[in-house]
This record gives C-alpha cells, structure tokens and sequence, in this order.
C-alpha cells in the first residue's frame, strides 16, 4: 500500500490521525497532515483506508 | 446476512449525489456490495464538494473542476448508474419506488435518501436581480460573475455561512455589510466569548458589521436588488445581496410518501426511517442513543460517517450511529475547528495558546462537564483535546436538550 497526502487539499481537520495515528500526524503550526509512514504494513491498511474515507478534504490517496 | 436482490436488477437507490449519497455509493462497494447501484441526482453536475463553493471557487482561487469529488475514472470504477438532472418527486415506502420529474420509475430494495438542504429565502426575493442564495456550484458561479462586476455587497446572515461569504467577497475587493439579528457572527454556534472575537476580526479586516437588527425586507427598483431594509427603518445600501439565513431540509418531495419528516427525514439509531428506507446527510435526523437525542448534523465528516454506517446497516449489519459531531471554517486567516457541541450558555476556558495572538483552544462545559472544543488557529493542539469530548460523550445529553 502506497499512501500519499495531498497537503494543498488538507483542511487540517486532524481525522486521518484519529483514524491511523501510526500513520499520520499534523504539523504543529498549522495542523496540515504528514505522513508517517508512506508505505503502511499490512495490519495498518484498514485504518488507512478509513482515514482516507472520513478525510473532509478527500486529501488522502491509496495505492493498493 | 440480509443480502440484497439483484436478478430484477433492483438494488439500492441513492436520491441525492453529493457529499453523503456519493459516500454511501462508495462505502456499499468498499465493503463488498456487487448488486446494481443507482445515484440519482437533481443537479446536472456529476458530484462536486460544497465547503469549497464559499472558500476557493468563489474567491476564483480554485477552477469549479476542482470541487468535483470524485474524477470520472473513480466514478466509472464505482460501477454505479448516475441519473442526472431529474429530481426525486415522490417515493412509495411499500414498494420502495422513487418517481422523477422526467417520469421515470425507479425500484429498488433499498433507498438511501440524501437529498440535503434547500436554503431559505427572503419573502420578495425570487423577483429581484441580484439577489443570491448560496448552495450549489450555480449558485456559487452566478454570485462570483456578481460580486465581479459589483462594488457594494450586503450579506444577511451572520452564520458560518454569511460570515465566510463575507470575508471571500471582502478578499474579492468589496465593500461588504454583514447584518443579523445576533451581536456577533455565529453567536449561537460558538458563544458570545469567540464571537465577539469574529466580530473584531471582520470588522478589523474592513467587513462592516449592522448586526443586532432584524431584516425586514429588500429593496429594488426595476426589478434589480437596491437595498436590505433592517427592523430599525435603516437602509443598506447594495448592488448584491447574499441571503444566508439558513437552510431546510430537502424533504418537499416526500409529502405524499407517509414517512415522518420533522425538520428532516425521521430515522431510528440506525438511520433507517423505514424498513428498506435510510437517511444520510444533512437531510438525517436520527437517534444518537448514546446521547439520547435526536440529532442532524449539518457539516461535511458527517456526510461521510454517516454513509459509512448506513452502507453497513443496508448491507445487513446493526451498527448505531454515535459521531463526535465536527466542524470548521475558514475566515480570512482565522481556521475555527468544532469537536463536540457548543451549547448556550456553556462556561469556556482557554487551555492551550491565547486570544490576544488568535491561536488558542477553547473547552466548552455545561454544568461543569465538557461538552466540546474550539480551536482557532490551532489544528493539531484542537484534535489533541479532542478526547476529552469524546470521554464525555455519554454525559452530554441534558447540554443538547
Ligand atoms: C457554501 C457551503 C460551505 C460549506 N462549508 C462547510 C465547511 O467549511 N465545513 C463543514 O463541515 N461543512 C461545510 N458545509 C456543509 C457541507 O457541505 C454539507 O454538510 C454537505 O454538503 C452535506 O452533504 P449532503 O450530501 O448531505 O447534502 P448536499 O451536499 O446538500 O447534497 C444533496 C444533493 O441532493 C440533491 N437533491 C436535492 N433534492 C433532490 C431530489 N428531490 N432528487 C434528487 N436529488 C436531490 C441536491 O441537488 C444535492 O446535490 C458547507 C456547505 C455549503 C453550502
Ligand atoms: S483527514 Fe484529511 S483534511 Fe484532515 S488532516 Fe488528514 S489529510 Fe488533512
């Protein structure tokens, strides 16, 4: 699974950590999403993908 | 597993292809739903996100392509029937069938409405040029040619959508009135304390604020928009008007079809108002049990948590729908982010950042309990807090009534 955060979409909302917090994380200045881990393993992939469905900025994108 | 029949080529029928019925589509394939798939829509756009039409596409930051939701090749992948630009006008619950304007039967054996909000005008309104409401991409459009060749805009409305309005047109160059009868913008959605921080914020900024006054109507000569006319005789002078005083839920055409609708379709905890009939969206109003409330919630996340659960619940799962309610919005440089609720008269403490340098986070108690967290400025130390909210989720209920 390849993970990649659109940061210009991202509305800081924060639901991608809530969702996967191995992850994701937000920037302490303005709470835009960075990625933790851009290659997620298998055990995280279902956490991914809801952080993906709930991101109110459909900033988050999955390559399976 | 209440496995839904397809050799009649029935399935599940989506009324409404925004936001919450786009997310139920997508959310029955991704938990393994084959059978056939309707999305039907009023509109004639294929689904576009709405928080960008008062941000980015009416600032012309962003072209309206890129509010669309999906691309065409996701939407091909979905494998679903889009049926455009023909509105939804009754629904029989017995035999779950929907009928459109253009005359078309649809069947299915599930129905997801997700009709969203129809927003409120002002009596006089549709005769008048100039005169806008904002909801769809049109909407958005015809208020960006306006406000483009326009030098005075009157905005009524003080909510989060008249004040984002506001600020976008105050950006685009105008000279931009806010009136309401609240003291401050969003007084009812955040208390007087960050309201009162709005209203220095937009006044700062050059927005004049006339709140605190009813509107009794509008003005117009020659069939184009002059003016707002406020409870106080006092006039207010404008070449656009935007009308944001909320917004109804889209349940006209259900009138005839015996579902119970009250300020939204009436659905159980599990979102269902009928058997084979759900509701999701800004259109849902459905029993939060763990709150013990009947709730509709009118932002975006629910849009998609809600679909998530009734696509789980249409495919023979009992999941109760329990959100930690959230929103946000964008003014100026101001980002306001909402975990929880914000009831009247809710005693607020600052506990990260401060006011004076519009970087804080607020919790929000009723008789001592949390009930919510405002951030302004302060995405990540916001979301922190966030579990505080959802601890107290159970005892939120007298705050809500
Ligand atoms: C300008 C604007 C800015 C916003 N900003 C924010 C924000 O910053 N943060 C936030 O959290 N939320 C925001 N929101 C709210 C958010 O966009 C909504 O909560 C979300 O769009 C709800 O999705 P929905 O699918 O339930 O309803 P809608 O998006 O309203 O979609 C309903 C769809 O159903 C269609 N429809 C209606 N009647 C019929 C019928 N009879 N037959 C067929 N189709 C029908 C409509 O045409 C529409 O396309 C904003 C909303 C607006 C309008
Ligand atoms: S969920 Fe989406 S919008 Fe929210 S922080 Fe994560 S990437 Fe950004």
């Amino acid at each position: 699974m390849k993970v990649t955060i659109d940061q210009d979409r991202c509305v800081a909302s924060g639901q991608c950590v809530v969702a996967a917090a191995e992850v994701f994380d937000q920037r302490d200045e303005d709470g835009v999403a960075v990625l933790l881990n851009p290659d997620p393993p298998a055990e995280q992939a279902a956490d991914v993908r809801h952080a993906a469905v709930v991101c109110p900025a459909l900033a988050i994108h999955i390559e399976e | 597993m209440n496995v839904i029949a397809n050799e009649d080529g029935c399935g599940v029928l989506v009324v409404g292809a925004s936001a919450a019925g786009l997310a139920t589509a997508e959310a029955l394939r991704r938990k393994g739903y084959r059978g056939g798939l309707t999305v039907l829509g009023a509109e004639p756009h294929l689904p576009y996100d709405r928080p960008p039409l008062s941000k980015q596409v009416l600032s012309g930051a962003w072209d309206p392509e890129r509010a669309h939701l999906r691309p065409q090749a996701a939407l091909s992948a979905l494998d679903a029937e889009f049926v455009l630009a023909d509105p939804a006008v009754g629904l029989d619950p017995a035999a779950r069938t929907v009928h459109t304007a253009s005359g078309r039967a649809l069947r299915a054996d599930a129905v997801v409405v997700a009709t969203g909000l129809r927003p409120r005008t002002l009596p006089g309104q549709a005769d008048l040029a100039g005169v806008h409401v904002l909801r769809t991409l049109d909407d958005a459009l015809a208020l960006r040619a306006d406000l483009l060749a326009s030098s005075r805009l009157v905005v009524v409305g003080e909510g989060v959508l008249g004040a984002e309005i506001a600020a976008t047109a105050h950006g685009m160059g105008l000279e931009v009135t806010m009136a309401g009868p609240q003291p401050a913008p969003m007084t009812s959605q955040v208390g007087p304390l960050v309201a009162g921080l709005l209203a220095e914020l937009h006044t700062e900024r050059g927005v004049r604020l006339r709140l605190g006054a009813g509107v009794s109507r509008l003005s117009g000569h020659r069939g184009k928009v002059t003016g707002v006319c406020l409870d106080t005789g006092e006039v207010l002078p404008a070449d656009v008007v935007v009308v944001a005083i909320g917004a109804d839920p889209a349940t006209g055409w259900l009138a005839s079809s015996g579902l119970r609708t009250d300020n939204g379709l009436v659905c159980d905890s599990r979102c269902r108002a009928a058997e084979g009939i759900y509701a999701v969206g800004d259109v849902a109003r459905w029993h939060h049990d763990r709150l013990g409330v009947s709730l509709r919630l009118e932002n975006r996340t629910n849009a998609m948590e809600q679909a998530d659960t009734v696509a789980a619940n249409i495919l023979g799962d009992d999941q109760p729908y329990r959100p930690v309610p959230y929103f946000w919005t964008d003014q100026f440089d101001a980002r306001i982010q909402v975990h929880g609720v914000l009831p009247a008269g809710a005693e607020v403490t600052v506990t990260d950042g401060d006011l004076a340098s519009r970087r804080f986070v607020a919790l929000y108690r009723h008789d001592g309990r949390v009930t919510g967290v405002l951030g302004w400025n302060m995405p990540k130390q916001t979301r922190l807090r966030r579990q505080e909210v959802v601890d107290a989720l159970p005892d939120l209920a007298p705050a809500l009534r």
